[in-house]
């Protein structure tokens, strides 16, 4: 119970918050609050997505004639390069574990910070380096034209920045292993006393399938790139054939990473989707089990998998078989994922907010991105497939119409949490349009122009597939206007914003039980726990516009029937 | 259930608990349980890190066995020996110094830290006599392997020659000496200015990487001692060589080459019919890719002594903490988490001996 | 162990079970030196997986002693030896594909080399 006044003071909008409670860059800089990395990191994955995003764009416009003259072959060649090197590790790896995660996850278990803020703090540098490594590669002048994957014998023989751009990947892969580190201990050993793990927000089960696959696949990943780069300074002769060396083995051991790395940067997306669903259908998530373990066996599966990049690479029949049957099986969990928030929109009060807008949005692209893998999963079609745009479009609706389209709404969702103040949800809304317009413009045609063979990464192509081409770099630059649109509306609303009391949103889990912005200490009283999705023990405070949990109101206050929660 | 609970002021750091517990654990319990499970997830990420090594070693063992069985002869199984000793030896004294730890015994945690230390550092040093003496040969990785036979000697008039060792060792061993140079002389300045803790800390570095010279030493002595060590040059290689041959064919029909290079059959036969005036292996005598395995070996063993040097740095924080006095049977988990970090540097060399020096 | 202290986690190890250990480790070395060194009928073969069975015999001495966890939570324990499950699978996976086209590796023109290696 709380008087009113202790409950502005617990609930209401924060002045003195996490923000502002010690000021100057050191501060920032050296600080070793969760709450503040996680916002560091934010600003860091933003400006590599806009960096990257660029490089798609100037891509798409190459694309837009068939004879275009925009951008020479071996710069064509560094250009998708680049972008997908930057999207992959300094963009979407860490967008939502490492910027999301950081700020929501030690909340949501109630505890004041991640079990070791300085390694998280390690981690944010790390990425700093990495991705500084990573341009090195352009700013060395030698560019980057291996394609993300560095595939062997090319990297080797190639003259360009590989060396750069690889130690720069091995960095970021100690910074994304110590973010899952970080996550794996914190959830096994700070949650709140009585918080069991089915009290847990599905957002952090999806992180901890995250971090499973962090910790056991990224040293792969690490060692991979070393023998990568003695390969190439020393000739070692374990990936390539002129001496003895075996190129295969680096795809081996390059997926062994990369394709658990797939799920790493799905897992946490299906995760925010789960908490986005519930919160706007107002509405205990369905099969709360189901989607929790469906997280952890896509973590699993993803590592029994990865030969399914390999299928024309001189793989032998029998492992191929192997792989593509496992392939199969890991549309089960993610079905059953989707089949789960559907049915927890069945008879919710939804409310289509922004954040709601891109779960909805997330579902469908989800769907065809999911649905088209087992195009690529089956042995006879994906030797067809193999290669062409088709593939392109299919990663690109799981990645950006997954990830990227779940991180947005994700931020919508948390940024009156993170600065306090309320965006325009008309804007919102309108910038979700723009990215689900743009988007489908831009990859559909994609899966029309690969199964048709138009082979990816070429930087000119037959005059009959002109058309899509066009089409799709048009829907590229909705897109951009889109995410732009987005990238507008919230950092308006974090400077210009209604100021905005703790929980506008009605949602029950951990992280709403605090002022906002938050304080320094994440919560100034011991957080109640409830079950994340118990949205019945949520009570509107008029006074401050705001949801509370019933046992903070006064018994006089509190209404006999349970108002509807409106959203705004 | 208590609501409100207007504990600490809002930017109040200052908890009622130990000294050494961060304000955002509980207790020294959660503390410690959250350190501990931390460090073995590093631990499987290190194992993993590993692996790949492990994997293209398995690789090329099954795929090309003749490899291995022309280029383990030479690997000086007794340098080996002597360092899975030394390795063993400072695994037993860091569990001693955990144990010293969990009762508060800073004192005894200081010497078991520093004996460790020693033994690490004179790991690297019988590593450096193994890898100069390699290198003399030209036995590189793939593209640089250019094997002689015969005894390598430093051009007359240079240091490496009077002393009659490896031009690569002087080089190697200029690093060491000029860390112990640095903190014997840090020694001295802390001792002046009256820094104790300082000045013993400084004492204890110099000691510990000194450690490498002895081990450096034992290994030349054991090289001068069988004239180059059992591998590769002596006339006790040339008769192990000899006597594997002969065995070989009768013993070992999984491990010999299946036929799949001709040259390699062939390189078997002309090996066999040399017993009488052996000069240690000929560079003809080699399948062409027989590099691979010391680009195996060096990867390996390199990521191995990476690891040392890392736990080297990591001992001397617990050194210098144990110095300061630290340790309480509540607080010891640094100690712990290093030792488990410096086990699994042994473990991965337990494995490693067998591995590569004792392939028959 | 001894659950006398106030922390109470703490279960410092007998000095004279470490030192067990230790000479029980420095044994098995020996073993493995020796085995390698006599070729005794039975080597050859199974000799790789005697030497490795040794090897992880050691291995388990450490980790259990040395490394704590025979004392330790039951979980820490799984999570460790999860690890090599998966660097089974790892080498497992990768070992069942890699023979199919090893003739093409083989047959690749190798890199002229400037050692007196033979051809």
């Amino acid at each position: 119970m709380a008087t009113a006044a202790e409950r502005k003071k617990l609930f209401g909008h924060a002045e003195n918050n996490y923000l502002n409670c010690t000021k100057g860059i050191k501060s920032w800089m050296f600080t070793v609050d969760h709450k503040r990395i996680g916002v560091m990191y934010l600003i860091g994955v933003t400006t590599a997505l806009f960096l990257a995003g660029v490089f798609a764009l100037v891509l798409r416009s190459q694309l837009w004639s068939y004879d275009n003259t925009l951008l020479t072959d071996k710069m064509y060649n560094q250009m998708f390069t680049l972008h997908g090197a930057v999207m992959v590790f300094a963009f979407i790896i860490p967008s939502i574990p490492a910027a999301l995660g950081n700020f929501v996850l030690p909340m949501m278990l109630g505890a004041k910070d991640v079990a070791f803020p300085r390694l998280n703090l390690a981690s944010f540098y790390l990425w700093i380096f990495g991705t500084g490594f990573l341009l090195f590669a352009i700013l060395s002048g030698k560019g980057l034209d291996t394609g993300w994957t560095f595939y062997t014998p090319y990297s080797i023989r190639t003259d360009t920045g590989v060396i750069y751009a690889t130690f720069g990947a091995f960095i970021l892969g100690f910074s994304s292993i110590f973010t899952g580190l970080n996550f794996l201990v914190t959830v096994n050993t700070m949650r709140a006393p009585g918080q069991g793990w089915f009290k847990m927000p599905l957002f952090l089960w999806g992180l901890y399938s995250t971090s499973i696959i962090q910790v056991l696949a990224t040293p792969v990943l690490g060692i991979t790139l070393l023998l990568l780069i003695a390969e190439k300074t020393m000739h070692i002769g374990i990936f390539d054939p002129k001496y003895g060396g075996d190129p295969v083995l680096f795809q081996h051991f390059f997926w062994f990473y990369s394709h658990p790395a797939v799920y790493i940067m799905i897992l946490p997306g299906m995760g925010v989707i789960s908490e986005l669903i519930a919160v706007y259908s107002q509405k205990k998530v369905f099969g709360y089990s189901f989607i929790a373990f469906s997280s952890v066996a896509i973590a699993l599966l993803g590592f029994l998998v990865w030969g399914h990049h390999m299928f024309t690479s001189g793989q032998s029949v029998v492992v191929t078989l192997i792989f593509s049957a496992i392939t199969f099986t890991v549309a089960i969990p993610s079905a059953v994922k989707v089949f789960n928030w559907l049915a927890t929109m069945y008879k919710g009060s939804i409310a289509l907010t922004t954040p709601m807008c891109y779960a909805l949005s997330f579902i469908f692209l989800f769907g065809i991105g999911g649905l088209t893998g087992l195009f690529l999963g089956a042995l006879s079609t994906d030797i067809h497939l193999h290669d062409t745009y088709f593939v392109v479009a299919h990663f690109h609706f799981v990645m950006v119409g997954g990830t990227l389209t779940a991180l947005l709404g994700g931020v919508f969702h948390w940024w009156p949490k993170m600065f306090g103040r309320m965006y325009n949800d008309m804007l919102g809304r309108v910038s979700c349009l723009l990215v689900f317009l743009g988007f489908n413009l831009t990859f559909f045609p994609q899966f029309v122009m690969g199964a048709r063979g138009m082979p990816r990464r070429y930087a000119s192509y037959d005059p009959e597939f002109q058309i899509f081409h066009q089409w799709s770099t048009i829907g590229a630059f909705v897109l951009g206007v889109g995410i732009l649109l987005g990238f507008g509306v919230l950092v308006y609303a974090a400077f210009k914003g209604p100021k905005i009391s703790g929980n506008p949103f009605g949602a029950a889990s951990l992280e709403w039980q605090s002022s906002s912005p938050p304080d320094f200490h994440n919560f100034i009283h011991k957080p109640i726990l409830c079950d994340p999705y118990d949205f019945g023990a949520l009570v509107y405070d008029e006074e401050l516009d705001t949801y509370i949990h019933r046992e903070f109101m006064e018994p006089s206050e509190q209404p006999e029937m349970e108002p509807e929660p409106q959203v705004h | 259930m208590a609501v409100v609970e207007p504990e600490h002021g809002a930017h109040d750091d200052h908890h009622d608990h130990g000294d050494f517990i961060a304000h955002h654990f509980d207790n020294a319990e959660q503390q410690f349980d959250s350190g501990k499970l931390g460090i073995w997830l590093f631990l499987v990420t290190e194992v993993l890190f590993f692996s790949g090594l492990f994997v293209a070693y398995t690789l090329y063992r099954v795929l090309h066995p003749e490899i291995f069985d022309q280029a383990h002869v030479f690997l000086d199984k007794y340098l080996g020996f002597l360092n899975t000793l030394v390795l063993l030896f400072s695994s037993l004294t860091m569990a001693v110094a955990v144990r010293y730890a969990q009762l508060g015994k800073n004192g005894h945690v200081v010497w078991y830290v520093l004996g460790t230390m020693v033994c690490a550092s004179a790991f690297l040093g019988v590593k450096a006599i193994e890898y100069t003496h390699k290198w003399d040969q030209g036995i590189l990785v793939r593209s640089a392997f250019d094997y002689h036979a015969g005894h390598h000697e430093a051009p007359a008039g240079t240091l490496a020659h009077t002393l009659g060792v490896s031009e690569y060792l002087i080089y190697l061993s200029v690093i060491p000496l000029l860390v112990i140079i640095g903190f014997a002389v840090y020694a001295g300045i802390a001792k002046l200015t009256d820094k104790p803790n300082a000045s013993f800390f400084s004492v204890c570095m110099a000691i510990a990487v000194g450690g490498y010279f002895v081990g450096a030493m034992a290994g030349h002595f054991y090289m001068e001692v069988t004239d180059g060590g059992f591998g590769g040059r002596s006339e006790a290689a040339a008769e192990m060589m000899a006597y594997e041959n002969e065995t070989h064919s009768d013993h070992e029909p999984t491990n010999k080459p299946v036929d799949h290079h001709d040259e390699s059959a062939v390189d078997q036969q002309t090996a066999e019919s040399k017993v009488a005036p052996y000069q240690g292996p000929q560079p003809d005598e080699f399948d062409q890719d027989i590099g691979i395995f010391f680009s195996i070996y060096y990867c390996m063993t390199g990521l191995h002594a990476i690891h040392i040097i890392a736990g080297i740095a990591f001992l001397a924080w617990i050194l210098w903490r144990s110095i300061l006095g630290h340790w309480r049977s509540d607080y010891f988990g640094p100690v712990d988490y290093v030792g488990l970090y410096w086990h699994l540097v042994d473990l991965i060399w337990i494995y490693l001996f067998p591995l590569l020096y004792l392939i028959d | 162990m001894s659950h006398d202290h106030d922390g109470g986690f703490a279960h410092p190890a007998p000095f004279k079970l470490l030192l067990s250990v230790f000479i029980a480790l420095v044994l098995l070395t020996i073993l493995t030196l020796a085995l390698s060194s006599v070729d005794l009928g039975l080597m050859g073969a199974f000799g790789f997986w005697i030497a490795m069975s040794i090897a992880s015999f050691k291995a388990a001495l450490v980790m259990l002693f040395f490394m704590h966890m025979y004392w330790d939570k039951p979980f820490n324990v799984l999570v460790f030896l999860s690890s090599t499950l998966f660097v089974i699978l790892f080498i497992g996976l990768t070992l069942t594909d890699t023979s199919h086209y090893k003739n093409t590796i083989d047959e690749y023109p190798r890199q002229p080399d400037t050692s007196t290696m033979a051809p």
